[in-house]
């Protein structure tokens, strides 16, 4: 049974990490002058980020317990407490919320010059909100952050998208909501069947009957599903990655969408073990047709930008295959291609965000040949491309290998077909690359492109250091969720009838 | 043996309240005559003053209870949950009012007389103990609002509006009288209390008194706007001035759900067996027509006269749900109701100026960039309507959604929140409308010092309760513990 570790720290450093970003939103409601408000965001973002240095310091990554845990009771009535707590898995996406927020904002400099002060607050309340999310262990206060991160994202796409944002933006609102009003019901249910409680900790140690589990299940996967995207709800990525602000696309590739597959680990899998058992066929044959049609569609895409929004729907395929292998490699592996994605699609976006604010176009053939005019930045972009592909040495290789080994070992013809997506994937990726940075410069446009400038550089160059370091030393990812993921499977493997020993044998060859 | 004055103290008392909405509403009438025409504003925080001390004498009857005038008179924690809600929705409505009633030229003392009239006719339904109190509270709420209804007399959609106000009210309640006048011959007494004493004994498998029930629900389907009982309420609310739509799609709605709990919770309570399956086949039909039909709108006031359909749907899911926890739901809910809806009645108000209606959706083009302050007061009121989190909404929409779950209709709660997903549609249009549309020109607000206070309280009450709903949910949960 997992604990909350209260009273770790003097202070609450959880709490801090959701009301700081906050406080900033708040302040910048009083600053007018628009450069102004752009060092305060950026203050605050960076204060966020330092907060992650204590969190990881004073992270104990050999316990499983949910620590610098906070618990008040909010809504006593309802059984409704501020509870708050991380483990080895969501404090990686705390880690990265914080990172990729700086990164938008930094890139987000001189590309937003319209209500610049009230992007910066929809930036910092979106920051609050995902780190809520993914701190929260108290149901109702994660639907309450799960929704409420809803409002600033609808605007960011909505005020600074493209042409086509209006439609854009009501259509990621309203996907989302449907799925997770299904899923309020849900939790509703749940807290009636585990006797009045939201408490997920207490949740988790409660075991639903059959029938309500399955039902259960399906609601909570309407959420994360659509979050994912999973195959068939994903239609509202590719619309709502095209029309975004960049700063918007890199939050919505990076964490965003990982909050779905965030809540497969957090609540379905623990809470439903007898419905996710009975539900991993369906989801690993939607895995799979996301790997597969992800890729092909992102062949046929002449945008820059919906080409990679697709190949987030192959890559997001891949970590849910990993989760539902339900052994430590494949759900190691998930987790860790999330963070890859989130490092690899950022840096993508940030990729296509700076060749646009030159260029006002992201249509694939209005390039051709700019390697030469702007070395830097094809040095850059082949980088985050090869790391998308997954080369060895690089993060995305690391990840995907570890998803196989664990879809292998109990799926054998899904790993299989899931693998031609890697091969699909290199091809899309490196004709991409090859479109945009090599040959002649048939559009006169390009001649005198500029290149990356020092803030554009800063801003990619902790990216370009994560591709390297995690796919170097995955350890340090796979040290932090060890615990945490030994200790989910052995929680959905307690239910299991017969559960296949997880082969000793590749233990060798994985870095734990 | 007491002496008249204690005699007369202990007969006022309970009434109290409504004794000085009363007096302050002839007063009003009187001191029309000598206030100049310029100078009516005057009357309208008068009348504001009036309504605050009403609220204290509340306050200090808070915890009383009790049954007088012969058991006609109720005085509980119930009724005086609904009074401060009716104190709230008359005291923004009269803020509301002062200065659009000057920019509409129809600013006359009768005006806030008749507002607190129904408002005395409000309280009179919360407390009634007595199908006759009952009944003379509604139609007193009701004669004073088809009154304001069509208060700009030389308009012809105002009169549109208060004649079929009017004539359709006049039917529902010729029904309502009906179904009473059944009730009273089978249990020979028109007191809740002795209803449900002879339900308890009866047969309730007779269909005089299952006719009886149909009636009281149509007719009161009707004041609650619930479909299909609910034509009147488009043209109502379009052609009414906007204050007094802003005050009539919160106060008789609020007065209806009061009566609404009292009689089918506490007096038919022996026929809920039948009752919830017909109040939750209306809630979904009044969902149904009231987000879906808004989706279409293009005028603000019919859009959000649609809504308040739907909104008296996710109320009746409450009821549907019944026992304490459905009631005090449903009490929660129409609380934070009257707060975001009066709000965002407010904000329409603000667009109102003389030869320019800004009743289209489409007025409120770039209000983002134009007008900070009220497009950022909109976006509020519109995330709390749809009921998303951190706005009071969600929190009324929870519980609602919640009592049902517990009173077993699950399947309730998922159309419910279904339509919920739907309805974001039309309030998102609004926010894209103002944020993401470029302005037709300078817009001009109509602002004023009353209406900003208006504004300010509904905005702070609608993000108070959204992050900490405890107090008012206790205070509601509180409230019904006595009577269910």
């Amino acid at each position: 049974m997992l604990e909350l570790k209260l009273h770790q720290l003097e202070y609450p450093l959880l709490s801090l990490m959701i009301f700081i970003p906050v406080l900033g939103a708040f302040l910048l409601l009083f600053i007018r002058n628009a450069a102004f408000v752009r060092l305060i965001a950026l203050a605050f973002s960076i204060i966020e980020l330092g907060l992650c240095m204590p969190l990881l310091m004073s992270f104990d990554s050999s316990t499983p317990h949910m620590q610098f845990g906070e618990s008040i009771p909010w809504i006593e009535a309802w059984n409704i407490n501020y509870r708050l707590g991380v483990d080895g898995i969501s404090i990686l996406f705390v880690a990265l919320t914080t990172l990729l927020t700086v990164i938008s904002i930094m890139v987000s400099w001189t590309a937003i010059q319209d209500r610049v002060r009230e992007f910066m607050i929809a930036m910092l309340f979106l920051e609050a909100a995902i780190v809520g999310v993914f701190v929260s262990l108290d149901l109702f206060l994660f639907y309450v952050f799960w929704e409420a991160m809803l409002i600033p994202m609808y605007l960011l796409i909505g005020i600074w998208g493209g042409p086509n944002r209006l439609y854009a933006a009501v259509k990621f609102f309203l996907y989302t909501l449907v799925g997770s009003v299904l899923m309020l019901v849900a939790i509703i249910a749940v807290y009636f069947a585990a006797g009045h409680t939201f408490d997920v900790l207490a949740i988790m140690n409660y075991k639903f009957d059959r029938t309500f589990q399955l039902w259960a299940f399906a609601a909570f996967f309407a959420a994360f599903a659509v979050k994912v995207p999973m195959f068939p709800v994903h239609t509202w990525l590719p619309d709502a990655h095209v029309e975004a602000p960049t700063a918007g696309s890199i939050i919505l590739a990076g964490i965003l969408i990982k909050m779905g597959a965030y809540g497969f680990l957090r609540f379905s899998l623990p809470f439903f073990p007898d419905a996710t058992i009975a539900w991993t066929p369906a989801i690993m044959a939607l895995s799979v047709i996301a790997i597969i049609y992800g890729a092909y569609m992102a062949f046929a895409q002449t945008d820059f930008k919906k080409l990679i929004a697709y190949s987030s729907v192959s890559h997001m395929g891949f970590v849910t295959l990993g989760i539902f292998a339900l052994n430590l490699q494949g759900m190691e592996g998930g987790i860790l291609q999330m963070l890859n994605h989130g490092v690899s699609t950022g840096a993508l976006f940030l990729a296509v965000g700076v060749i646009y604010e030159r260029t006002h176009t992201r249509l694939i053939a209005d390039y051709g040949g700019i390697a030469a005019k702007v070395p830097v930045y094809a040095a850059f972009l082949l980088i985050v491309t090869l790391s998308s592909i997954g080369l060895p040495g690089m993060n995305g290789f690391i990840g995907e290998f570890t998803i196989l080994l664990g879809a292998f070992l109990h799926y054998k013809p899904y790993a299989v077909i899931a693998s031609l997506g890697i091969i699909l994937g290199a091809g899309y990726m490196l004709w991409l690359y090859q479109r945009i940075a090599f040959g002649k410069i048939t559009n006169p446009h390009n001649e005198h492109l500029a290149d990356m400038n020092t803030r554009e550089v800063i801003a990619a160059l902790p990216l370009v250091a994560l591709v390297f370091f995690i796919g170097l030393y995955p350890n340090a990812a796979f040290g932090v969720m060890h615990a945490s993921v030994a200790n989910l499977l052995q929680q959905v493997n307690a239910k299991m009838q017969a559960a296949p020993a997880i082969a000793q044998t590749l233990n060798g060859i994985l870095p734990h | 043996m007491p002496s008249m004055y204690q005699q007369f103290q202990q007969a006022i008392l309970p009434v109290l309240p409504e004794f000085v909405v009363i007096i302050v509403a002839l007063t009003v009438l009187i001191f029309d005559f000598f206030v100049e025409k310029k100078q009516k504003a005057a009357l309208g925080w008068y009348s504001l003053a009036g309504i605050m001390v009403a609220a204290y004498a509340s306050t200090k009857l808070m915890n009383a209870s009790g049954t007088f005038f012969e058991g006609t008179f109720l005085l509980d924690p119930f009724s005086t949950f609904f009074k401060f809600v009716f104190y709230i929705v008359c005291g923004l409505g009269i803020l509301l009012s002062i200065n659009y009633l000057k920019v509409e030229d129809i600013h006359r003392g009768e005006y806030y007389a008749l507002m607190l009239f129904a408002t005395t006719g409000m309280m009179m339904m919360a407390s009634a103990g007595d199908l006759i109190t009952l009944y003379l509270g509604l139609e007193l709420m009701a004669l004073s609002v088809y009154i304001l209804a069509g208060f700009k007399r030389r308009d012809n959609r105002s009169n549109e509006a208060a004649i079929k106000y009017l004539v359709l009210g006049a039917f529902s309640s010729g029904i309502m009288l009906y179904g009473m006048s059944l009730l009273y011959g089978l249990s020979g007494t028109t007191n809740l209390a002795g209803i449900l004493a002879f339900l308890h004994k009866t047969d309730l498998t007779n269909p005089i008194l299952f006719l009886s029930m149909i009636m009281l629900i149509v007719s009161f389907g009707f004041k609650v706007a619930a479909a299909p009982f609910h034509m009147w309420v488009p043209d109502v609310y379009e052609g009414a001035p906007t204050s007094v739509t802003a005050f009539m799609s919160a106060g008789p709605k609020v007065a209806g759900f009061a009566v609404l709990l009292r009689v089918f919770l506490y007096a038919l309570e022996p026929l809920q067996a039948n009752s919830t399956a017909i109040i939750a086949g209306l809630a979904v039909l009044t969902m149904a027509v009231g987000n879906i039909v808004a989706l279409s709108q293009t005028n603000i006031k019919r859009m959000l006269a649609y809504s308040s359909i739907a909104h008296a749907g996710y109320a009746l899911v409450g009821l549907a749900a019944g026992g304490p926890e459905g009631a005090a739901s449903v009490m929660l809910y129409v609380c934070i109701y009257a707060f975001m809806n009066m709000g965002a009645f407010g904000v329409v108000i603000m667009l109102r100026k003389a030869g320019e209606r800004g009743e289209e959706i489409t007025d409120f083009a770039g209000l983002g960039k134009t007008n900070k302050t009220a497009a950022f007061l909109m976006l509020i009121f519109m995330f709390s309507l749809t009921g998303i989190p951190l706005f009071a909404g969600f929190m009324g929409k929870f519980y609602i959604f919640k009592a049902a779950v517990q009173a077993g209709l699950l399947w309730l709660a998922v159309v419910g929140v279904i339509f919920s997903a739907i309805s974001a549609y039309f309030y998102l249009r609004v926010i894209m409308v103002m944020y993401m549309k470029e302005p037709k020109g300078s817009i001009e607000l109509q602002t004023s010092p009353s209406l900003a206070l208006a504004l300010a309280i509904s905005v702070t009450a609608v993000i108070v309760i959204g992050v900490y709903p405890t107090d008012l949910l206790n205070f509601a949960r509180a409230s019904i513990s006595g009577i269910l």
